[in-house]
């Protein structure tokens, strides 16, 4: 009996699909599970198996054509059954697959957790457990059956009602969403951790993403020159949004409006930032210099070698700033807060923004700013390593990219070498606006930031 | 504020209420000269005189007709049925007569009245004797139904009900009239149709009233060891009922379980399911379960009784099943 491929439905708002590439000729003989084409749906490109053993017998839609779904693609029969009323019935062919006539085998590139499709076989499918089970994951698992190993649900994807909408609401997609509950009903919490790693897969594609728990983590890469910033031209540059990133835009603001922010904390060895205070001090006691002024300079250092992070979401654009104007957050004396601007840093020594800090902050604290001098920042760091605080996470200043929130300097007991010790540690959490920064952006920044701070002569350079 | 039981905040309630209004009377079987059956009108004869305060003979059809016509010309009268299970006698007066009198008199009839007394299961006293009705009341256009689960509540909510103009069908716990709580004095009103959050959570709503409000807590109490927050909410008015308290409850939490003493068909749990189906459909993430009495006449024997009707550890299998959560004990099936 004659097996039709069919274009399937990969998603919930696929309607119609390209394809790409014939995988196979006509007159191949084929077996059953074997990728036959290639096919680009609205999310992905994917290859349709076949779902059963016989000679590919007729190409009906060539590559590049688009179709819609259900749309038979091919043939595959016994080589001499005869197949034309098959062909023929083509053109009036309903825009459903029948069910079981194909198994849409998704390309490796699809990260989110996936669903399979139903009255799929699992087989050959990316099907793995969603990763990342935390507790309540493991507490629910005696009773809950993954969908994996249920049978079809008659075609409709059991979700909760929540769930449908949360999902429509970020623009997921229920069909790669593995469901936790009953029967492998999608719930909330099923989404949430979808749009997770929707947002982080689609940041971290690089390979140690997702693996960092079970591996230590890679030494970071040699320190790179730093460049030789010479700003020319106009105080900025444009570049156009791509397709990806304006549904990436779209999305992140559905979820969290206006600014959808995310969090990354690591924890800085401040030893020789202390060494270096001390050392300061022995040349010049006047100046003063705090743990703040490293952290501002070393922050300045660290955009330097990563402008990514230096940008501002403009709605079609992202703009990134050729020069670094840090914003520091203040208190003000009697409530309120103000963020002047230490202007051009990357220019700057140390000494300059310390003294410069210094001024800023004390007038910002009684209020004798001018409006230029607390507009304007393109990255800010906000400080409350003073009172205590031991991390915290910050707000975005809009339309800043991102923003450090910095905690208490203080000495608590390491691990060095199997022994532990006393160190003398500082949690740091950049919160970043995902229109602009990704995550995978976000943490080499910081990984250069505690780079440089455990290693402060780089300030000297 | 005091402490008191809630037998004495329901006293407490009608007394001040007829020493402000004169024209509101107590009447029932063995509620004068025998203090009433379970001593809520305790000292009422004495204080108040035969003429306000009137024993009845056996005929809650009869006297409660009495009680629809005193109110159809001027007198506020509160009607005590010694149990709601007698209440079946008078349906008739209530339904035909006290419900639909306004509406059939063209707005010339309000009947002020309130029928009051015990209800739901009782210890041992078996099929006739312990039952929860007030579906049966709820189901009635013309009636409000109003149900304490505190004594603070009870004398808030009877002292609103006897200056309601309507017929209230005001229905107390037997087995919460010895319960104390603290009492605020003298003018104390609930207003009719406010739901109480009694506890304050963001996992899941509980939704009950009367007696099992106290199952519901003890059910909360317990998962909150166990890191779940529980909302308690107590509708205390179940016609008219608080939407859209229970609404926004549920959007927040997004899952609810209801319970309820009585029988789980056309119960007053499934009414609240359609309104939290149809007006929080795309918050649900799961389906919403209801904890009832068992759909049986009540068993006599105490095992079986205790089984009829729900307890801690149904309210916190049902929490458990809308979290998608394995319960924490071991014992559990």
């Amino acid at each position: 009996m004659a097996v039709k491929i069919l274009m399937p439905k990969g998603s919930d708002t696929m309607t119609e699909g390209k394809v790409l590439k014939w995988l196979k000729k006509e007159g191949d003989q084929i077996s059953t599970g074997e990728a036959v084409v290639e096919i680009e749906t609205d999310k992905v490109n994917m290859e349709v198996e076949a779902m059963g053993s016989g000679m590919l017998r007729k190409i009906l839609v060539q590559a590049g054509k688009v179709v819609p779904v259900g749309e038979l693609l091919a043939l595959i029969a016994k080589p001499d059954e005869d197949i034309s009323s098959l062909v023929k019935s083509e053109g009036s062919a309903g825009a459903q697959p029948p069910a079981g006539s194909t198994v849409p085998a998704p390309a490796p590139a699809a990260a989110a957790p996936l669903r399979p499709p139903t009255n799929a076989s699992p087989v050959g499918t990316d099907v793995a457990p969603v990763p990342h089970a935390g507790p309540a994951h493991a507490a629910l698992k005696g009773g809950a059956t993954p969908s994996a190993q249920e049978p079809a649900n008659g075609g409709r994807i059991l979700a909760s009602p929540l769930a449908r909408r949360m999902a429509q609401e970020m623009g997921l997609d229920l069909n790669r969403i593995a469901g936790s509950g009953p029967a492998g009903r999608i719930v909330r919490q099923d989404v949430e951790r979808a749009a997770l790693l929707a947002v982080g897969g689609r940041a971290a594609r690089v390979p140690e993403a997702g693996s960092a728990g079970a591996h230590p983590p890679a030494p970071p890469p040699a320190l790179p020159r730093r460049p030789a910033l010479v700003p020319t031209g106009p105080e900025f540059y444009d570049e156009p949004l791509s397709s990806m990133r304006k549904v990436i835009a779209t999305r992140l603001v559905q979820s969290k409006a206006p600014v959808p922010h995310f969090y990354l904390t690591i924890e800085v060895d401040m030893g020789r930032a202390k060494e270096l205070r001390e050392s300061a001090k022995a040349l010049n006691p006047d100046l003063g210099l705090s743990y703040n002024d490293i952290i501002l300079k070393a922050c300045a250092a660290a955009l330097e070698l990563h402008p990514q992070v230096n940008a501002s979401f403009q709605g079609e654009a992202i703009r990134y700033y050729r020069r670094i104007h840090l914003g520091v957050a203040v208190a003000v004396e009697d409530g309120g807060l103000i963020t002047p601007v230490i202007r051009n840093c990357e220019g700057k020594s140390l000494q300059d923004i310390s003294r410069e800090a210094k001024d800023l902050i004390a007038r910002a604290r009684s209020r004798k700013l001018n409006p230029d001098e607390y507009t304007g920042a393109t990255f800010s760091i906000s400080n409350l390593g003073m009172m205590g605080i031991e991390e915290f996470s910050a707000v975005i200043n809009p339309p800043e990219g991102a923003i450090l929130a910095v905690g208490a300097v203080a000495e608590k007991p390491v691990v060095v070498k199997g022994q532990v010790e006393v160190g003398l540690r500082c949690r740091m959490t950049l919160s970043c606006d995902h229109r602009v920064v990704d995550g995978a952006t976000g943490a080499k920044f910081l990984q250069t930031l505690k780079q440089i701070l455990e290693n402060p002569v780089y300030l000297a350079f | 504020m005091s402490i008191r039981t809630y037998r004495e905040a329901l006293n407490q309630a009608m007394r001040e209420e007829m020493r402000r209004d004169e024209t509101i009377v107590l009447m029932g079987e063995e509620v004068g000269f025998y203090q009433g059956a379970y001593k809520v009108s305790k000292g009422m004869l004495e204080e108040f005189g035969p003429m306000r305060v009137l024993d009845t003979p056996i005929t809650e059809l009869g006297f409660t007709g009495l009680g629809v016509g005193a109110a159809m010309v001027g007198l506020r009268p509160i009607v005590e049925m010694m149990t709601f299970n007698f209440s079946m006698l008078a349906l008739d007066q209530i339904v035909d007569s006290a419900a639909k009198m306004l509406y059939m008199s063209g707005g010339q009839f309000p009947v002020p009245l309130v029928i009051r007394g015990p209800g739901g299961a009782g210890h041992q006293l078996a099929a006739q004797h312990s039952q929860a009705l007030e579906a049966w009341f709820c189901h009635v256009p013309g009636l409000k139904v109003v149900m304490p689960s505190t004594a603070a509540d009870a004398k808030g909510l009877l002292k609103t009900s006897i200056r309601d103009n309507n017929p209230v069908i005001f229905i107390e716990s037997e087995v919460l009239y010895g319960t104390r709580g603290e009492v605020p004095e003298g003018e104390y009103l609930i207003p009719l149709g406010i739901a109480d959050i009694k506890r304050r959570g963001k996992d899941v709503t509980l939704i009950a009233h009367s007696r099992m409000i106290s199952v519901a807590l003890d059910a909360a109490a317990d998962l909150e060891r166990e890191g779940i927050e529980v909302e308690v909410i107590d509708p205390r008015t179940l016609r008219p009922l608080d939407s859209e308290t229970l609404v926004q409850s549920v959007k927040k939490t997004n899952r609810a379980v209801i319970v309820e003493e009585g029988w789980p068909f056309c119960g007053v749990g499934a009414q609240i399911v359609d309104i939290l189906q149809s007006r929080a459909f795309d918050y649900l993430d799961a389906p919403i379960l209801r904890v009832t009495g068992a759909d049986v006449p009540t068993p006599y024997a105490k095992n079986l009784e205790h089984l009829a009707f729900p307890d801690k550890q149904h309210v916190m299998d049902a929490v458990n099943k809308v979290l998608y959560r394995q319960p924490a004990s071991a014992d559990a099936p």
